[in-house]
This record gives structure tokens, sequence and C-alpha cells, in this order.
């Protein structure tokens, strides 16, 4: 059969058509995301006026206006607040934060140890970063090391002994102590919430009462409140002559008071969990701490991460608290310092809370960004 | 650990192991090792504290709260001065405390509700920018920006002599708000009276249209008969009995500002950090809270014929509202908790007045204890008054 010759056959494409405007792309985005309706314009307007307004502003006063280098107030401070910048001229003073950095840090603990926190914060992270992950092995190798051991060896490392020289806990501070609070408070209230809200689910009447006046009454108080009690009540609660830590207390006490809510958020947990598993694990002849420890606890503490981590969230920005109590966590060190005769100018302290501000943001941000991960790694049925 | 007995072995001659192993002996028995060994403690302590009481001097009991005070609050909603009690020292610091929750709750609901229904907007923008809100203010504690407004903003505003003048004669500096003092002349009261009734009456109207509405299927506009007599009445009012109303305005002195009410820099910052900060949770618990009603309903609602107002008010709000309660109710009793980081700023609230008393007079026990009693019963008492609200608003099943 030969190519049929009458017909007219095209042999090469037709040039492509340009796209319909407006149907694809960044105007199609912006007719549908920015100015739908009248109403989205002009709230879209609005938004943009106030952006506008703000974001210019946020800017100058951080970065452009902001002093970076210097060695005391003058260089932050106006010319009529006797400093070196022109009348008028506000901006962030960053000298400040960089002066004062190692403080922020470590507080005041002795200069030349302070190799020794550092080393501190090297292992924590060492330890923590393959625990994050969920495919490195070892687990429980790991949260061993990071929740038995690590604690022991920087306690020693910190304080002193083995040839160290002693650093007291009063000179400890700044961000340091926000993380050894948080560190602590996170390591003893999930196991002690765990039994808290076992003990709430007990049948046994004594210990389920006791447990809900204990949950009760803490998550019905303020937490300073709770630190007072243990700034005031604890020495008295001990025989004559002795003494307790300030640290110490304020560890008790932020770790007992968020056991508490803790131990609410897993018995959310324990909740949620079919009655079949327990009878399941009773069939099997489990006894109670093999079916806690093997069925119940693994799904009970799956399904409720979110609320673990929010708690240790609130947790860690709880912290902050101490400084109320006198001791100087990462904000107690930045209001001090901002009583600093050498650095007072009247941008010092917002720019000190901004620095901390950030930093607090970056350790909460990143807990809770890690908990949506989880979440979705953990999500292994059972949902649509 | 030893296996628990099969459910089926009944005591046997051997009474001594089948009572080891029998479950109810067994829970009796760590029931009265652990309240043995929590009474060994509590009695310990309690034993220490007593000691240490008597060593130091201190006589227990709450007679100290006849005692005079002696010592000064800025900010006072009742009369107070340091010859006063400890008791109404201490009672002024419970009124501060509720002014500012109730406050704050107020303003943390609005904007909490505007942040949360913003970042389910269709429009982008909006979207995000409630968003950052809520991720900046949610991750930063709220004691940094208690302090942040103390120190780092109002500290720094201009003294007295140069306040920010700003409109309705109100001036801002560092020493706090200054704005006009409404005088109420004579026959005030009649005003107020007239809110009540109007308020009743509303109520009224709305039970009668919807009777009626039952009945005959007619419509009537109860909300806007309230509205015009809420807003309507009080102001005949006024009106009729000549406008008893003056202002008295703040003037600047030479080194202070006089007359007028104020509000000090503690209160304001305290106020707006918790507003703020409670905000940003009640945002997400609304936006929640939303999207947690299935999209079914308002499909159904639009089959209805239901304009897109009318399905917001009568379809999703009213379900969103059921699940926004509960953890709603947590966050008031937050913010309520939170005012106590006012001891941080020295705004008098009665976690600040109980410190300086601690500080005066040393009695640990009672001022803790008081504590104790009086937080807890304003968790109870919200908590009261969330769950009639939540049982009103609860799913009423058939």
């Amino acid at each position: 059969m030969t190519i049929n010759q009458s017909a007219f056959v095209r042999q090469e494409m037709n040039p492509p058509l340009p796209a319909p405007t407006g149907q694809g792309g960044l105007t199609r985005w912006l007719r549908l995301n920015l100015f739908p309706t009248p109403k989205d314009t002009v709230l879209t307007i609005l938004a943009l006026a106030l952006l506008a307004y703000i974001v210019p502003v946020l800017v100058q006063w951080l970065f452009i206006d902001a002093t970076w280098t210097g060695v005391d107030r003058k260089a932050c401070a106006t010319v009529s607040q006797g400093g070196v910048l022109p009348d008028g001229q506000s901006g962030a003073c960053w000298a400040f934060v960089s002066a004062k950095f190692q403080q922020f840090i470590f507080g005041r603990y002795t200069y030349e140890e302070r190799w020794r926190p550092l080393l501190v914060m090297a292992m924590f992270v060492i330890l923590l970063i393959p625990m994050l992950i969920p495919k490195v092995p070892y687990k429980g190798w790991n949260a061993l090391a990071l929740f038995i051991v690590l604690p022991v060896v920087s306690f020693f490392l910190l304080i002193g002994g083995f040839g160290l020289p002693h650093v007291e806990t009063q000179l400890w501070g700044g961000l340091m102590i926000t993380l050894i609070l948080s560190f602590f408070g996170i390591a003893v209230s999930l196991p002690l919430g765990i039994i808290l809200a076992l003990g709430r689910r007990s049948n046994l009447p004594v210990i389920k009462m006791l447990c809900v006046v204990f949950i009760e009454v803490i998550r019905g108080i303020p937490l300073i409140t709770v630190l007072f009690m243990a700034s005031v009540m604890l020495p008295l609660f001990l025989p004559v002559g002795w003494t307790f830590d300030k640290l110490l207390r304020a560890l008790i006490g932020v770790s007992l008071f968020s056991s508490a809510y803790m131990a609410e958020v897993i018995r959310g947990g324990l909740q949620a969990i079919p009655k079949g598993q327990f009878e399941g694990a009773d069939s099997l002849g489990l006894s109670y701490w093999q079916k806690i420890r093997l069925i119940i606890m693994p799904q009970a503490l799956k399904l409720v991460i979110p609320g673990i981590v929010n708690t240790f969230i609130g947790l860690f920005k709880d912290t902050s608290l101490v400084s109320i109590i006198g001791m100087f966590d990462l904000l107690g060190i930045v209001t001090l310092n901002q009583a600093d005769a050498n650095w007072s100018t009247p941008v010092t302290p917002v720019t000190g809370y901004v620095f901390a501000g950030f930093v607090f943001w970056i350790f909460c941000f990143g807990m809770s960004r890690y908990s949506l991960f989880m979440e979705r790694h953990l999500d292994t049925g059972h949902k649509r | 650990m030893a296996g628990n007995a099969l459910p089926s072995e009944k005591p046997t001659s051997s009474g001594s192991s089948s009572l080891l192993y029998d479950p109810k002996a067994r829970g009796i028995f760590y029931q009265v090792l652990t309240v043995a060994i929590l009474g060994l403690f509590v009695w310990i302590i309690v034993n220490n504290t007593i000691t240490n009481l008597n060593r130091a001097n201190i006589a227990s009991g709450f007679d100290f709260l006849k005692g005079r005070a002696g010592f000064d609050i800025g900010q006072t909603l009742i009369d107070y001065s340091s010859d006063s009690t400890y008791g109404r020292a201490l009672l002024v610091g419970l009124l501060n405390t509720l002014e500012v929750a109730i406050i704050g709750i107020i303003t943390a609901s609005i904007i909490g509700f505007i942040v949360g229904i913003a970042r389910l907007s269709s429009n982008w923008l909006i979207a995000k920018l409630a968003q950052i809100y809520v991720e900046i203010f949610r991750n930063i504690p709220p004691l940094l920006v208690i302090f942040f407004w103390y120190k780092g903003v109002i500290a720094i505003l201009p003294q007295a002599r140069a306040s920010l003048a700003l409109p309705f004669g109100t001036y801002l500096n560092n020493r706090g708000l200054f704005f006009p003092k409404p005088l109420w002349g004579g026959g005030a009261w009649l005003i107020l009276v007239a809110l009540v009734v109007a308020i009743v009456l509303s109520l009224v109207i709305r039970r009668w249209a919807r009777l009626r509405q039952e009945k005959t299927g007619q419509q009537y506009p109860s909300g806007l008969t309230a509205l015009l007599l809420i807003i309507g009445l009080p102001l005949v009012t006024f009106l009729a009995l000549g406008a008893p109303l003056s202002f008295e305005y703040p003037v600047a002195g030479k080194f202070n500002l006089t007359g007028g009410s104020v509000v000090g820099p503690e209160f304001i910052s305290l106020y707006l950090a918790l507003s703020f900060y409670t905000a940003s949770f009640i945002a997400e618990i609304v936006r929640a809270g939303i999207k947690a009603v299935a999209k079914g309903q308002t499909e159904a609602a639009s089959a209805l014929g239901l304009r897109g107002n009318m399905t917001t008010r009568l379809i999703v709000i009213p379900q969103a509202l059921r699940i926004i309660i509960p953890p709603l109710t947590s966050q008031y009793l937050n913010l309520t908790k939170n005012s106590s980081l006012a001891v941080a700023v020295g705004f008098a609230d009665v976690v600040a007045v109980g410190g300086t008393m601690l500080n005066q007079t040393g009695q640990a026990v009672e001022i803790v204890t008081l504590w104790l009693v009086i937080y807890l019963s304003l968790s109870v008492s919200t908590a009261v008054l969330m769950n009639w609200f939540n049982s009103k608003m609860a799913l009423v099943e058939r």
C-alpha cells in the first residue's frame, strides 16, 4: 500500500499557543490566594500596609542602626546620653550581647574552668543527636548513657571533685542553668509522670487518691508558688543544721511541677488504649509491670508524643521563673547584666531581651518541629 | 517479678503462700505500706518543722493576719494604707489578681479568636501573618515578655515632664498610662438599672421570638432589638438625667501628672504579656476547633440553602464551640495562674503580697497554705463555671 497522495498530511507540529494569561504561575497564585474577592483584596492591602510600616522599622532597629562592636556603653549611647551616636538614632546594641556573651552562656562560672560546661554540652549534643534520629541503632544503650551516665558524669565535671577544683552552684548561671534545669526536669518528670498516671488509674483506692490529690493540687497552683514553697518550706522540713542547695531546691520544684502535668498527658494516652490490650496481656500471663512495659506504655506514649513535647516546651519556658527566686538563668543573667553601669543605655534592656527571647524561641520552636516530625514518623496505622 | 495467681486458684491449706499470691491481699499490703511510709515521712517533716519554727520563735496560726501590714501597695481596688491589717493586704492582692486575670482573659479571648480565624483565612498573607504571631508568642516564656515591656519599653518612655500626649486627654510616660477619670453625678445609678433592665428585656424578647418562630415560622430580629435596647436604654436614661458625667483630666505638673486615673507600668506590662501569650494558645485552639467540624456539615448547610454567614453562625460555630471550650477553660486557668508572675515586676498580686508578708513575719507554712487555698478555689470556681457553659453547649443526644 502506498502513502495516501490525495490528502494533505502535516509533517511537523503546530507551534504551541501561549498559555492563557492568569491561569497559571504567579498570577494565578496571586489571584487565588491574595485577591479572590473584594474583601480579601482589602485585607491584603491592609496587611501589606502593616508590613510596610513595621518591617522597615524593625530592620532599621535590629540591623542598620544597630551597634555591632564596642567596648562599653559609649558605643550604644547617643551624644546627649554621653555616647558617640548622633542624637535621635536608636538601634540594637549587639555590642552588649557580644561583650557579655560568655556570661549569658556560663553565668559567673569560674573563667578558667569554663571548658567543663563546654565539655558537658558537647557530650550532651553527641549523645542527643543519635537519640533523636530514629534510624540510628542501640537506642537502649544510648538512652542509658544520656539519662543515667551523662547526669552523673556532668555532675562531677561541673561541681568538681576527682582533682578538679570545686565550683559552687551559686556561680552557675546563664543558658547552662536553663539547660540543666530543663534536662533534669525532663529526665525526672517523664518517669514520675508515668508512675503518677498509673497510680491515678490504679484499682487500689489509697494509691489512686494520693495520686489524684497530688496531681490536682500541683496543677491548680502556679509554678511560682511551688518554687517559693521549695525555697522557703524545704529548709523547714529538714532537720536542724541541714541545708539544701538552692539549685537542688529549684530542680525539685520544677520537676515535681512538670510531673503532674506529664501525668495528665500520659493518662490521656492510657485512656485511649482499648481494654482488649490490657486483657490480651493478662491472658498471656504477663505480670502487671510486664504488661505496662511491653504492651501498654509503647502504645500509650506513642499516642501522646505531641502532648509530652508540649509539656517539655512548657517546662523549658517555665525554667525562666527561677530568676524570681534569685537564680541567674538565661533570663536572670540578662536582667542582671543590664544593671552593669558600663553598659546601661536605653537600648540595652531591649537588646538583651530580644537576644534571650531569640534563644528561647530557637529551642522551643526546634522541639515543636521535632515533635511534628516524630508524629509523622510514628504514625504507623490506625489513623486515616 | 512473680506472675499473678491464676483466678481459679483457690486458697489452699498452705495459707501463707496463697496469701502472698492473692492480688487482693497484695493490694491491701501495698496500700498499707504506702500509707505507713507516707505517714512516717509526714511525721518526720512535721516534727522538723515544729522544731525549726520553735527555734526561730515563730508562733504558728493565722493570728498574724490581724497585725499591721506596714507596707504600701501601689495599685489597689479597695481602700488600703500601710496601717491596714495583713488580712486586708492579702485581700487587695487577691482583688488585683482577679482584676488582671479577668481583663487578661477577655483580651486574650478577643485576640485569640481573631488570630485563630485569620489562620484559617483563604487569604495567604493574612493566614501567614497569623501563623507568625502564634509561632513567635507561643515559643517565648511569658516572663521574658513581661520583662520586655517593663524594663525594655515602658522604662525608657519619656519622663513625666515630657509625657507622650495621646488622644482623649490620655498621657503615657514611664510611670504608666494616665487617663481621664469619669466622675458620675447624682442619679447615675439609674443608668446601671437601665442597663440591667435592657439586658433582662432582651433575654425575654429572645425567648419570645424563638417560641414564635417555632410556632409560626416567622422570624423576629431579636439580636438587633437586643443591641438597640442595651445601647439605647442606658443612653436615653443618661440624657434624661441631664448627662450627669464629667471627667477629671490629668494635668501636667512640674514633676508628675496630677489628677485622673493611672494604670501603673507593672499592670500594663503584665496585662500585655499575659494577653498576647495566652492569645497565641487560644488561637491554636480555635483553629483546631473549627477545622474539626466535618466538611459534610458545611456542605449540608449549603444544601439546605443557608448562606455563608448563616452557615458559620448556625452550623459551624455551635459545633466548634463544643470542641473549643474544654481546652479554652484550661487556658483561662493558665492565665490566672500565670498572673502570679506579677511578683517579678512588683505588681501587688496575691503571691507578691504574700511574699512580702512572708519576709516580714516568717509565717511560711500559713502563707503557703493561703496561696494553695486561694489558687485552688480560683481554679475550682473557673472550672465549675466553664463546665456549666460546656454542658449548655454540649451535644444533646436523643
